[in-house]
């Protein structure tokens, strides 16, 4: 008997609290299998995010702290910095990186501080229940955007991959999405490349992943991965942004 | 053979599973699990290939593949 695929180690068996079909537990799995595989369990130290990932302390086999909403690059930095043989990551989800922790994301690139970001983009605040997060598309319906979101009164989507691509020091950005198993495999790699990254000493590289949340978008779980698809995927296009890992 | 093995205690019945399946192999349970869902289920046995489409999506790690 061969066991192909099962849980990876560096995941506790603690089940997960995410509502069905939620992105994160799939990004979740994907990180755990990376540190299995890249041999690197006992030296991760994960900062986790304000958001419906504050538990993934109880999820991932590793040392972790919980950091204050949006401040997890400045965590990670100050981990990174006085323990340098650590492989850091901080796991933050769209309002957290994108709205309060803008500026934290920002400089943590603009230094190019060797750790690896997992942004999770569901375009929305899901743990507080649905309110508008600065990804939140043109016309998407959030709690503070009863009428959908208007440019006129609340601004347009931001791309953090795009505009991040413009700081010298962001060294490798990848969009990917967990809609489907052909772009799970192709989010692993891109998750992997990103830890690789940070042993080889590359500097900052983030992976934002298009995630699905049913319950915020008052969805099915189909009707959520159509949601990712017609409508995230236009406005969030995948790819590589930079790739500087090798230079 | 392949086979799989679902984790009803840990399986949140999204069906992501299910669908991402190319062999349409797995299910919904009719009994309910302790948990308060109707996990998925091996329906048709015979048909899978151990391609671990299923692991891959489920978001509950609910799902091992296995070669006998
Ligand atoms: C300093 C501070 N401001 C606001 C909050 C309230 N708060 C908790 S989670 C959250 C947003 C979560 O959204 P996101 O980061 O997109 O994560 P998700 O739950 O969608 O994964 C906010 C605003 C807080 N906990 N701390
Ligand atoms: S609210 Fe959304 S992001 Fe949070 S656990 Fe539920 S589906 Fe996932
Ligand atoms: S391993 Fe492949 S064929 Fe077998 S149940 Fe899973 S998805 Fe279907
Ligand atoms: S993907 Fe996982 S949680 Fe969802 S139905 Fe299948 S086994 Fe259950
Ligand atoms: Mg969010």
């Amino acid at each position: 008997m061969t066991i192909i695929a099962k849980k990876p180690q560096s995941l506790t068996d603690i089940p997960m609290h995410y509502c069905p079909g939620c992105g994160h537990g799939i990004v979740h799995r994907l990180m755990a299998e990376t540190f299995d595989e890249l041999n690197i369990a006992g030296r991760v130290i994960g900062v986790a995010p304000v958001g419906c990932a504050v538990f993934a302390d109880d999820y991932f086999a590793c040392d972790m702290v919980q950091g204050a909403h949006g401040r997890g690059p400045a965590i990670a930095t100050g981990i990174k910095r006085s323990k340098p043989q650590a492989i850091v990551f901080s796991y933050q989800g769209d309002g957290d990186l994108a709205s309060i922790g803008m500026a934290e994301i920002v400089h943590a690139a603009v230094r190019s501080e060797n750790i690896t970001i997992i942004f999770i983009n569901n375009a929305i605040y899901g743990m507080t229940g649905g309110q508008m997060a600065p990804t939140t598309l043109v016309g998407q319906v959030a709690t503070t955007a009863p009428k959908g979101r208007d440019p006129k009164l609340q601004g347009w989507p931001i791309n953090m991959c795009e505009m991040l691509s413009q700081i010298t020091g962001a060294k490798y950005l990848e969009r990917v999405a967990v809609d489907t198993a052909q772009h799970v495999m192709a989010a692993k790699k891109a998750i992997k490349k990103a830890f690789e990254n940070q042993v080889k000493g590359v500097g900052f590289s983030m992976v934002e992943v298009i995630s699905q949340c049913p319950t915020n978008w008052h969805a099915s779980v189909e009707q959520a991965l159509e949601f990712v698809r017609t409508q995230m995927m236009p406005q969030y296009p995948l790819g590589v942004f930079k790739d500087e890992g090798a230079k | 053979m392949p086979r799989i093995e679902v984790d009803a205690n840990r399986c949140k019945a999204c069906y992501l599973c299910v669908s991402a399946c190319p062999k349409k192999c797995l299910g919904k349970s009719k009994t309910i699990s302790k948990k308060g869902y109707f996990p998925a289920v091996m329906e048709r046995p015979e048909d899978c290939i151990g391609c671990t489409m299923c692991y891959m999506m489920c978001p509950d790690v609910a799902i091992s593949v296995i070669k006998e």
